[in-house]
Order: structure tokens, then sequence, then C-alpha cells
């Protein structure tokens, strides 16, 4: 294999090389050969918005309710978090997933909480809420407070629940892939039935651990489903000054990874896409799956979102996930108008409630810094 | 008592380890089919097979941080690095990652994960692959930091860090891997992380020295002999915790201290070790404390300067002589 790849560079260089040489041959009639040229088929499943239906998925009404609350849910609690941070109840980086919520929500519905495992990046309130983690909870984390997810130690970034397997949000792009192939490779060893669903956004791509990652994953055949959430800007760059390929499904093939293309501003094919990629990993086929979001706030607070057109946000609005569904509910008669503000009242109240639970918990008591890490004994600050 | 290698004496921690529980791996770059770059884990792929004992490609930040995964979902991970050096590329996962999590997710997931292989000089091998990384590893809570200096305190302390369910730094060192030693035969011999061994005792002056600087320290402490005096050898064995109490009280003897730190010298262990000393020792010290180092240069090439570069025991007894002011 190798000897026929350098005979035939060697003759390629001969054709090539020697341009009096080559003319000399055209004049005898000879063909000249260039390099041979080669194609690669790629193959790729695609999951396109509008393509399935609720019944094609076997969701019942009630579930298509479920999900349309628990969108609603999303929303609604990272609204109330902006407003928290501008009174400064909330500090440190927020960074919104609002735009973002088919992709948590059908993820949740296609997946089995508390077996499979969870974990993604630092935009990670919405898989939070998607996975069943309270508003009280990740409220009073927000806020920095004892009763948190993460008792006031992670913050917005670093949601982490052990009993719902959220196996962290984290805060170093493309830092976590790695972590979610061993996580993949534990369930494996563990032979558990569990897959790991790995979330990353567009940046990461582009990081080396996402490469040496994908690579342990095909190689070693680990039930892991790494997923980009393609929300178009990696913070102010979009996909195409990042990438040299901007079809970020491609990556999956140097990795011997089925790749798909998945319309993250529908629900259901969200959930469609994910069904199947976690049913193959649960047969330890590795997947690359591209979600295409979009993300309508800044990449944080602090963030005026300056690298894009009104118009662009404006045309996004318009494939909103969560007035998608509502409008699919309404034209397929499965609930009417009262009953859908019904659930956007419920869920308002839910996460007004949060905020008062938030406001009333204790701040962690100073002894706290000291625990959950090994930290050197009798060691003052102050010597 | 066994006279083995300190490479034997690391396999049969991981072995003895792996035959307990189940849920123990080993994985690195040449650790199953090549039986170990070093030969440490030479035997193990057949022992264990291939789902235990696990080749992996020149990944380390991948293997690395596949490693704080597994540890994270159940697991407790073997991670060898061929060398600390090759870990650089690792860091973001070990600082990051194992180091961190468990605060970050209060207290939620535990990281009981070793990353282990040799540290420091290992001959003429020029800057990339010279590097001592203790010091480094040790500035971050969250991480245990573990550098051994001989056979026994190899194994005992491996099957420590293997136990314990925090993140274990655990440093060798090329050089030493063919070195003999005994080694305990007492059944599931163990060393408690984080305790300091008093390697020779004496009243003159405390010399500190951990991985190869401890044999610097035991040459300094026997030229010192020759001459008359008692020096006390410490092998702090453990970074992090350290183990003050030992070397306090072995000050507070001797009023006299000096480390050797084969890392280059800025903020190094022995700056730490200096810093600690000078606050719980300040009215027992009857000299300033020295240290004798790497150079403030990356490691060169060169034969002649390259055992410049590193601290020797030659220096290591003339600063003796100057903290005793007999010179």
């Amino acid at each position: 294999m190798a000897s026929e790849t350098r005979k035939k560079k060697a003759k390629a260089k001969a054709a090539e090389g020697n341009g009096a040489e080559a003319k000399a041959a055209e004049a005898n009639g000879k063909v000249v050969e260039g390099p041979e040229q080669h194609s690669i088929e790629i193959t790729f499943e695609s999951y396109p918005a509008d393509a399935y239906t609720h019944e094609d998925l076997d969701l019942s009404t009630e579930d298509v309710l479920d999900i349309y609350r628990n969108m609603l849910l999303q929303r609604r609690f990272e609204e109330r978090s902006a407003q928290m941070y501008g009174k400064q109840k909330i500090a440190g980086f927020l960074h919104l997933y609002i735009g973002q919520e088919a992709v948590s929500a059908g993820t949740a519905r296609a997946m089995k909480i508390g077996l499979d495992t969870v974990i993604t990046a630092y935009r990670d309130h919405g898989i939070a809420l998607a996975l069943g983690m309270t508003s009280n909870e990740c409220m009073a984390e927000l806020f920095g407070k004892a009763t948190g997810c993460s008792k006031g130690k992670g913050g917005s970034m670093h949601f982490f629940s052990k009993e719902k397997r959220l196996f962290g949000g984290h805060g170093i792009v493309g830092g976590h892939i790695p972590v979610a192939v061993g996580i993949a490779f534990a369930h494996k060893y563990k032979g558990d039935g569990g897959v790991c669903l790995g979330f990353f956004g567009d940046g990461a791509v582009w990081q080396g651990s996402f490469h040496e990652a994908s690579n342990l994953a095909g190689l070693y055949d680990l039930p892991v489903v790494l997923v980009v959430e393609n929300n178009q800007y990696a913070m102010g760059t979009s996909v195409d000054r990042a990438a040299a390929e901007p079809d970020l499904y491609k990556q999956g093939v140097s990795y011997a990874m089925p790749g798909a293309l998945v319309d993250g501003m529908d629900v259901f094919s969200v959930c469609k896409a994910m069904r199947d990629h976690i049913a193959m990993a649960r047969d330890n086929k590795p997947s690359f799956v591209e979600i295409r979001t979009y993300r309508y706030r800044g990449h944080s607070m602090s963030d005026p979102g300056k690298y894009r057109t009104k118009e662009e946000l404006e045309a996004k609005k318009n494939q909103d996930p969560i007035l998608r569904l509502k409008g699919y509910i309404l034209t397929h008669n499965l609930a009417d108008n009262d009953q859908l503000d019904e659930i956007d009242e419920a869920v308002k109240q839910e996460v007004m409630e949060s905020v008062e639970f938030a406001e009333n918990s204790p701040f962690p008591p100073l002894e706290a810094i000291y625990e959950d890490v090994y930290s050197q004994e009798d060691y003052p600050f102050l010597a | 008592m066994a006279q083995l290698q300190l490479r034997e004496a690391i396999r049969a921690a991981m072995v003895e380890e792996m035959d307990r529980d189940e849920d123990i791996f080993l994985m690195g770059e040449e650790v199953a089919q090549y039986n170990g770059a070093y030969k440490v884990s030479e035997g193990m792929l057949a022992r264990f097979g291939e789902k235990r004992v696990i080749d992996t490609p020149i990944s380390e930040n991948g293997f690395a941080g596949l490693g704080i995964g597994a540890a994270m979902n159940g697991l407790r991970p073997i991670i060898e690095f061929m060398t600390w050096n090759f870990a650089f590329v690792a860091i973001d996962q070990i600082i990051n990652n194992a180091a961190k999590i468990r605060y970050m997710s209060g207290g939620q997931f535990k990281f009981p994960i070793v990353f282990r292989g040799p540290n420091g000089a290992a001959g003429q091998l020029a800057a990339t692959h010279n590097t001592s990384v203790e010091s480094i590893y040790s500035q971050f809570p969250g991480l245990k930091v573990i550098s051994i200096s001989n056979p026994d305190d190899a194994k005992g302390l491996l099957k420590s860090a293997i136990r314990d369910d925090d993140p274990v730094i655990f440093l060798e060192s090329e050089f030493m891997y063919g070195m003999r030693g005994e080694v305990s035969d007492e059944e599931d011999y163990t060393i408690p992380i984080g305790k300091a061994r008093i390697a020779r005792e004496g009243d003159a002056v405390t010399i500190v020295g951990h991985n190869k600087s401890y044999w610097r320290a035991m040459e300094a402490a026997e030229m010192l002999a020759a001459d008359g005096y008692a020096a006390e050898v410490i092998d702090p064995r453990t970074i992090r915790p350290f183990d003050w109490d030992t070397v306090v009280a072995s000050v507070k003897k001797t009023n006299r201290l000096v480390i050797v730190d084969e890392s280059n010298p800025f903020a190094s262990v022995s700056s730490e070790i200096a810093f600690q000393i000078q606050s719980r020792c300040f009215d027992d010290l009857d000299a300033p404390i020295m240290r004798v180092t790497a150079k403030d240069v990356p490691a060169p090439y060169a034969k002649n300067l390259m055992e410049y570069y590193m601290p020797s025991a030659e220096d290591t007894y003339r600063a003796c002589r100057k903290v005793m002011y007999l010179d």
C-alpha cells in the first residue's frame, strides 16, 4: 500500500517535474499524466425542519404540551435571569440560551434521564431545566446561594446534578469534550447501558481537544453522541470566519463517525435525530451531530451583538423554536390559546417563585470555602 | 524484603491494586503491546487484557481528559504519561478539570485518578524533555502531588494514590527506574500520603530533598559525616500535602536548613519550603535557609553544561557547611 502510494507520487512528479521533458513527450505523441484524481463520498443524515409530526415520534398531546412547557420555562427563566443580572443579583458571566431551547428539550425527550449522561459547555441553563433540575436550584446557583445546584460554587457556567446525570457546564471551550468521551468510556467499561451526550458550541470544533476526543471515541467505539450546537457565532466570530470547512457535520468523517445535520429550530427534528444517534451509541457506535440553531442574545450579558445585522436577527426570530411549536400545537388542535396562556402563566409563576427562593436562601457559610476540595490543612493565608 | 527495581515496584503496586479492584485500568502511550516505554507496565496486558491495559494514540489532552471523565463516572483510572514533559499539552485537563470540577460541582463528583510518569531531568535530552513539573502542579489545590525516590516508597505510595478519591500527580524518574531497593513484603503494603520520611538522623543541619535530589542530599550527608557532622536528611515524599511537622521538628533540632530541588529556582517547591520554615521556625534558625537548585535556564544539551545545570551533592555539601558557618 505504502509503496504503491510512493510509486504514484514518483510518477506524478516525473510528469510535472521537467517542462522540457514533458513537451518532448507531447511531441512524441505520448499522453502526459497528471496526478490521479480520487473522490470521497460523504454521506450524512439530514433532519430538516417540518419533516416530523408528533405522531411520527409517538409523542402524545400531553408530551407535546410538556415539551412546550419546558421550552417556555427555559425562556422565561433566562429572561428573568437577565433582569436579575441587571439588578446585580447575579454576577460574573451569564450566557443565555434563548433561541436554542429546542435542542435541549428535544434531547431530553430522546434520552433515558437518570441513566444517560450529559455534559455541556457554559451555556448550560437550558439543558439543566430540560433534564428536570428545578428552577429553584438553578436560580439559587445563579444567585450564588448555598441551596444552588452546585452549592453556590459554580455559578451560571457550572451547573451540575449527579442525580440527573448532568456532568456539568464547563467554561474552557472544548476542554470538556475529552471528558465526555471518558464518561462514555466508563459506561462501556461498566456495561451499564448508558450513553454520554457531549454538547459543545461551534467555536469548540477548532480546539485540538475536539479532534483528540473524536479520534478516541471512534478508535475505542465509545457510546457517545458528540453534538455541536452550532448557534452560528463563537462569541463574535461567525462560523465562516473561523472554519476552513463551515459544514461542521463533515468533521466526523476523519474519525470514522457518521455525521448528521439537524435543524435545531424544530424540536421534533432534534428529538428524532437524537433518538437515532442515541440508539447508535447504545450499540457502541459514536456519532457526530451538528444541530444548527441560533442564539438571539449576545454571547454574554456584556455583548451588544454588533457583529450581526438587525435583518439577520429578525429573520431568525421568525424561526423561534417556541413560536414554531406554538403554531404547531394550534394548527394541530393539541391545545387552544387559552390553555397555552395558562401554561405561560404557570411557568412565569414558577420562575418568580424561584427568584424568591434564591433571594431568601442563605449564602454559603465562609467555612464552605474549604469544603469539597483537597486543600492543605494548617495552611494559614495570613502567615 | 524483596529487592525490586523502581519500575518493578511501581508495577507491583498497579498489579496488586488492579487485582483487588476491577474499576482500575491503566491507559497511556505504549503501555500495553509495547509493554511500556520504560517497561514499567511489562506483562500487564497479558495479565489484565486489553479492556484494562489500553494503548492510546499520541493524544495527551484526549486521554488525560478521557481518564477524568471515566473517574467522574465511577472508574479509577491510572493515566501514564511517557514523561511529564508531554503532559503540558494536557495541562488544561489536569488543572481545570481534574483539580477543579469536584469543587465547582459542590462536591457532587469525585476524581479518583492517578496521573503518573517520569519527571525532571533525564540526561542530555535538551530543554523540552527535562522539565521538573512539581511546583506547577503543587500550585493548584485539588491535586495531591507525590514524588518518590526509591522502590519501597514507590510501591507503598502508589497503592495509596490509587485508593485516594482525589486526583494524584505521581512523579517518577527515568534515571531511577532501574534502581534497586528493598521493598516491604508486608501484605497490602501502603504508605500514607502526606508523611515525610527521615532517612538519616542528625543534629548538625537538616537537608530536604525529593526524587533524585534526595540522593544528592544523602551524598552530601555522607560528605559531612566524613567531616564529623551528622546531617538529618528528610525526603518529603509527598509535596502536597506537605508534612510540615516533620521538617519543623527537625529544624527546631538542627537550627539549619538546606533544600535541594532540581526545579528551576523561581517559585519552586524549595521557595515554598523556605517561606514556610522561616515563618514557622523564625526563632529557631541560626542561619538563613539555603537551597541548591537547577540553574535558572532551560536545560541544555551539551554534557558539561547539563552536568553544571543540575544541583550537585558538592554544592549541597558546600551549602550545609555555609549554614553551619564552617567556611
